[in-house]
């Protein structure tokens, strides 16, 4: 699976999300994080190929969340369930 | 190949059709246009930027754009699950979109997540929903209001003719006697 990883100063905060290669709410995420400077990982799942894709489907819904991208979580128990400005800038205190 | 141009543009007419504006904000415009192109180009059929697909038709057919999914959630919520459709008063506010919640059936979602698995699946395995495209059974479903006619898994959400609602869909049972 491949996990991409940006870096950022902003990195007090452990950012993971689950993402779409073509998604523009996904696209618009990625954006904002870059612009705040976020350190975070995100792995583009329709470019997951074979059992990796039902691995990750098991892993966003043992955390809680959705199958609708992107998912955003925040040290590891903060789940974000698509492109909420506001939730996001709290849960990383932007 | 399918230029960016011509998906906005098929995308611009069906807007016109049934009375949607495309996104207002043209960097959005664009990343969606160019979700739908390389969905189109890997998939060969333009489903949905912002839902995972299985690569097969029978089991993204509900979220090829427009998706069945777009008449609904631009009633409730002003824009379709991507924001590639928007309503018109949405589009006249120039207010920013907000996420809009999934409708999508979870037995559809889960669909493309299992279909990578379907060569390898051992016949043992208990089948929780349709995992082979053949499994997905079409049925003729007929609106009460205006008579149209659709053939697909399930009935739309509204009517593309009327706009009558869902419950007003039945199944169309053929009987060979009814010709003759």
């Amino acid at each position: 699976m491949n996990v991409v990883k940006v870096v950022g100063k902003n990195n007090k905060h452990k950012v993971f999300m689950y993402a779409l290669s073509t998604c523009a709410w996904c696209k618009m995420t990625k954006r904002f994080l870059k612009d705040n400077n976020v350190e975070f990982e995100y792995v583009d799942v329709d470019l997951v190929v074979g059992k990796d894709k039902e691995k990750v489907k098991q892993e966003i819904l043992d955390k809680g969340g959705s199958l609708s991208y992107p998912t955003i979580v925040v040290d590891d128990n903060i789940l974000i369930n698509g492109f909420r400005k506001d939730k996001i800038k709290e849960a990383l205190e932007l | 190949m399918t230029t960016l141009d011509e998906v906005k543009r098929r995308a611009e007419s069906d807007a016109k059709t049934y009375g949607y504006h495309l996104n207002p904000d043209p960097a959005f415009l664009k990343d969606l246009l160019e979700g739908l192109k390389s969905n189109e180009e890997r998939y060969g059929y333009p489903s949905c930027p912002c839902r995972l697909a299985s690569g097969k038709f029978e089991f993204d057919r509900d979220i090829i754009c427009p998706c069945d999914y777009r008449d609904p959630d631009a009633m409730e919520f002003g824009a379709c699950y991507c924001g590639l459709y928007v309503r018109k008063d949405v589009y006249e506010s120039k207010t920013s979109l907000s996420p809009v919640p999934e409708r999508r059936p979870m037995e559809k979602q889960a669909r493309a997540y299992s279909m990578a698995d379907v060569a390898e699946e051992k016949p043992s395995e208990p089948i929780a929903s349709a995992k082979k495209p053949s499994d997905v059974k079409l049925k003729l479903w007929y609106c009460k209001q205006c008579g149209y006619v659709v053939f697909r898994e399930d009935p739309p959400y509204i009517c593309p003719i009327c706009k009558a609602k869902r419950e007003f869909f039945a199944e169309l049972q053929m009987r060979l006697d009814m010709f003759s």
